[in-house]
């Protein structure tokens, strides 16, 4: 099959306005929001139905290709990238909320539905979808489910895995199967585990079943403002001693705080080192209770002062100011390279002060913001030099001695980013060869070919960053 | 014209985009078309692989003109993020858009028409004829139905020009402030009526107006549409046709005001213009803005209505200005404001958009009409005449039984009805 034949047999599944394979069209998607790493498609395809997602599947195997399936390439582990070429399927057509069963609360949703619009959609009924990536805005629930994704309020409520009941998901033959179902425990294998969290590398999600939740009766946020990080750590670690797991607990140094006040007017304190943003829900009668108990707890660790949101318009400032912490690091420097980190709460303390002393010792820049209450990090080096330069070896150093201090506490080198393409290369740092072949087992039962996504959680021996790439022109003219 | 011999200009603003793409799903054409190609962050990724020769220049130009210059990406962007200055300088290397004729003609009219008043009053002396002539109706009929859209978003001409009655206008009452007002080529145009409520309004509030007479059209339309360097002859004429003692320079269109707030970018390699181009844009202020801080003085008369109201894009995300009209509409004793979904989402004019680009202006136009039904408001409030151009065009394509509004005529009408 000739690539003017390739295109020809996708036009005839998706239509010619759907098949893009123009330089200009290609080269925006070589890289999601992982800066560090580019490879541009072959043809982009973008499907509206499961028949035409697992037709260009079908074609995708007879031409040989690799498929890369892509949400809004919010990424920022490189999972979206198409390291080998081949077919992006991008899903961002599928948008449709097909059913909300506010009885059952479960709602039937197409992958390529932003986060945040399936949680407007269901407001007026006072459901919401719990799973809040900082990315929600823009990000979609199949590249949630692709990666796992978390967020601020997974502290109470859990993970995307956790929300996710079942789904309909074309394999690498084409083939269209369901996993799970309408109800918590369904029979047999749960596939539906096994596929969150995969990267793509399984198959194709193409519908979800989401479980919704009813919002609480009262919610309470407050800003905890320290001195140091510290301290911030030290309060984090005491509140969950306690006993008491608020809805929300995350911690903002004061680089980011400063960063996010430059554009929005979030409330986050100008001069403080850190700060503490916790939410809490529940009954009207008990969240004061459980508000003067926290501040109590804040106050004996030293912040030098709580603030709590008065208003709606408050609190939802305080969260935007949050969700907005990565972006507002390009003030900061012109690059980034955030990680995502996690370690047992109990030792937060102790990781933060070797995250400290890891960029001293690499003379890089680092910034926190991050999700304290489960211990999972986000410590993101800044830098002003290219991925090219000598200079970035530091970065990749620093990023390592993280990573390394992280698994000597019992921790992990990815919380809710994926491995993709970034961390591929440490998975061995955290499993023997034996644990990683029998990832790969499940992964040969499934795409026997390696037709999907190619290249990523597994180690190739190839460094992301020293790998050589080609231009975007020359990978079209292949 | 050959694009392709001409390179880009460095562009500092790019750097400061970090891929997060939570500027996507903010941005119209995206949300239409779904394309990395059509969204913000894919529009930058696109001007910089041009920049590094990656891609060839003219092959990112539908991306580029596709675009509304809504700028509704500044306003989602945690980076700071100057799209619309990142477009503008990109558009003045390709040029006017379309093909060859259609460039052409958007050259000449942006070069050789918007600089010069007499000549655009002539140009619409001819639409008014034009209007008024029984062959009028007989000739739109006959028009294919792509340019009978075109026509049909032509409001009537104003009888006259808009000609204050003389360049200083006294305060009624004591005087609180010296300002001076932007006639605007639109505004002045289509919408005179509209002009002489804006100075009455600010007039009664204790100001004394000064309508600079040798002023000229602020340079919105050259400046994004490639035609930056007509666009800077008409900002350095209009800093030397407004007078320097005045407290604010008034403007009742957003896209003017937004336009005219940037004046020293647009200048900043200008050096014998920059600085007072700076001072020049620091006075600039939307008529709402410079009325909710001045205080308003006049009482207002009860105004039983249910309005909505539509965020201009240059007002909301090119000036930050979202509070004040509101607060001012809420002032008027009766009013019920009932906001629309996405009222700071783009209606699809968008200057000369709507002419260029008919399609996807009335997708979003489509949608803009739906959710302003929805409200079940009487009138709709959009302080910018492209907006108010486009939504009267809406309501008649769509039959949605809804007024088209200024602020500036809503709160004169407060003032004056007895």
């Amino acid at each position: 099959m000739d690539r003017a034949d390739l295109i020809r047999r996708l036009q005839a599944v998706v239509g010619e306005a759907y098949v893009l394979h123009q330089p200009d069209d290609l080269a925006v998607y070589e890289q999601d929001a992982l800066m560090v790493a580019r490879h541009a498609p072959d043809v982009v395809v973008l499907p509206d139905t499961t028949q035409q997602v697992s037709d260009v599947v079908r074609v995708a195997r007879a031409a040989g290709l690799p498929v890369v399936a892509r949400g809004a390439g919010t990424g920022l582990a490189g999972g979206a990238i198409p390291e080998r070429g081949g077919i992006v399927i991008a899903l961002t057509r599928m948008t449709r909320i097909l059913e909300v069963d506010a009885q059952s609360l479960i709602a039937v949703v197409e992958p390529g539905l932003v986060n945040a619009d399936l949680t407007a959609a269901l407001t007026a009924q006072g459901l919401f979808y719990a799973p809040d990536p900082g990315s929600q805005v823009a990000s979609t629930i199949g590249g949630n489910v692709a990666t796992n994704a978390g967020g601020p309020h997974c502290l109470a409520y859990g993970v995307t895995g956790n929300h996710i009941l079942g789904m309909e998901v074309v394999l690498p033959d084409g083939t269209i199967a369901w996993t799970g179902g309408r109800v918590w425990d369904s029979s047999g294998y749960d596939l539906t585990g096994l596929l969150v969290g995969s990267e793509g590398t399984l198959g194709i999600v193409t519908k979800v079943i989401v479980r919704l939740m009813k919002r609480r009766e009262a919610v309470r946020t407050l800003l905890a403002v320290y001195d140091t990080m510290d301290a911030a750590c030290e309060a984090t670690s005491a509140v969950i001693a306690a006993g008491i797991v608020p809805e929300a607990m995350e911690i903002l140094d004061g680089i980011v705080m400063r960063a996010v006040n430059k554009t929005l007017h979030a409330g986050f304190p100008e001069d403080a080192e850190a700060a503490l943003l916790i939410e809490v829900e529940g009954l009207s009668e008990s969240v004061p209770v459980l508000v003067e108990r926290i501040e109590a707890i804040c106050r004996k660790q030293e912040a030098r002062r709580i603030q709590t949101a008065t208003s709606t318009e408050e609190r939802l400032a305080l969260w935007k100011g949050r969700k907005q912490a990565y972006g507002a690091m390009g003030r900061v420097a012109r690059r980034t390279m955030m990680l995502d980190v996690c370690a047992p709460r109990s030792h937060l303390p102790e990781v933060m002060r070797k995250v400290m002393a890891a960029g001293r010792r690499w003379n890089i820049g680092v910034s926190n913001f991050f999700h304290a209450g489960d211990g999972n990090m986000h410590p993101t080096p800044f830098f002003d030099f290219d991925e090219h330069s000598p200079e970035y070896a530091r970065v990749v150093g620093l990023c390592e001695d993280i990573m390394r201090a992280c698994i000597e506490l019992g921790g992990t080198i990815t919380g809710e980013h994926g491995i993709g393409l970034e961390k591929r290369e440490y998975l061995g740092w955290m499993f023997t060869d034996d644990d990683i072949a029998a990832m790969k087992r499940v992964k040969t039962a499934f795409d026997p070919e390696g037709i999907l996504n190619p290249g990523k959680i597994f180690p190739t021996g190839q460094p992301v960053h020293g790998a050589p790439r080609e231009t975007a022109a020359e990978a079209v003219q292949n | 014209m050959s694009t392709a011999a001409r390179a880009l200009p460095p562009i500092p603003e790019i750097e400061a985009c970090i891929h997060c793409g939570l500027c996507l799903n903010q941005c119209p054409t995206y949300r239409v078309t779904h394309l990395e190609a059509e969204s913000p962050r894919g529009r930058i990724y696109l001007v910089k692989a041009a920049a590094e020769g990656r891609v060839d220049l003219p092959s990112i130009e539908d991306h580029l003109y596709l675009c509304l210059m809504c700028r509704a990406c500044e306003t989602a962007c945690p980076s700071g993020v100057q799209f619309g200055r990142i477009a503008e300088a990109a558009r003045e290397v390709l040029g006017p858009p379309g093909p060859p004729m259609q460039r052409r003609i958007t050259r000449f009219v942006l070069r050789s028409v918007m600089p010069f008043p007499r000549r655009l009053r002539i140009v619409t002396t001819l639409i008014r004829t034009y209007q008024r002539s029984v062959i009028a109706a007989f000739f739109t009929r006959l028009l294919p139905a792509g340019l009978r859209q075109k026509a049909a978003l032509l409001p009537p001409a104003s009888p006259k020009p808009w000609a204050p009655a003389a360049e200083v206008l006294p305060a009624i009452g004591a005087r609180r402030a010296r300002v001076a007002f932007l006639s605007g080529c639109a505004m002045s145009l289509f919408f005179a009526e509209i002009n002489e409520a804006t100075v009455r309004v600010l007039r009664r509030n204790g100001c004394e107006v000064v309508v600079p007479r040798s002023q000229a059209c602020c340079g919105a339309l050259n400046t994004h549409n490639g035609e930056a360097a007509s666009a800077r002859a008409m900002a350095r004429r209009n800093i030397e046709a407004f007078p320097d003692d005045v407290d604010a320079i008034i403007v009742n269109a957003a896209g003017c005001g937004a336009a005219m707030k940037e004046y020293g970018h647009l200048l900043k390699d200008d050096p014998a213009f920059r600085e007072r181009a700076e001072r020049f844009a620091a006075k600039v202020r939307d008529a709402s803005e410079f009325l909710w801080a001045h205080g308003l003085h006049t009482p207002h008369h009860a105004i039983a209505m249910n309005i909505t109201y539509q965020d201009p894009c240059h007002l909301a995300h090119g000036q930050r200005v979202r509070g004040e009209p509101r607060a001012l509409l809420h002032a008027i004793p009766g009013v019920a404001l009932k906001e629309m979904a996405g009222s700071d989402r783009c209606c699809g004019s968008a200057g000369i958009y709507n002419v260029l680009q008919p399609e996807m202006s009335e997708t979003l136009l489509r949608e803009k009409m739906e959710t302003i039904r929805a409200t079940g408001a009487e009138v709709v409030v959009a302080p910018n005449p492209g907006c108010m151009l486009q939504l009267r065009y809406g309501a008649r394509r769509f039959g949605v039984p809804v007024r088209v509004m200024h602020l500036m005529d809503m709160i004169d009408d407060a003032e004056a009805e007895a």
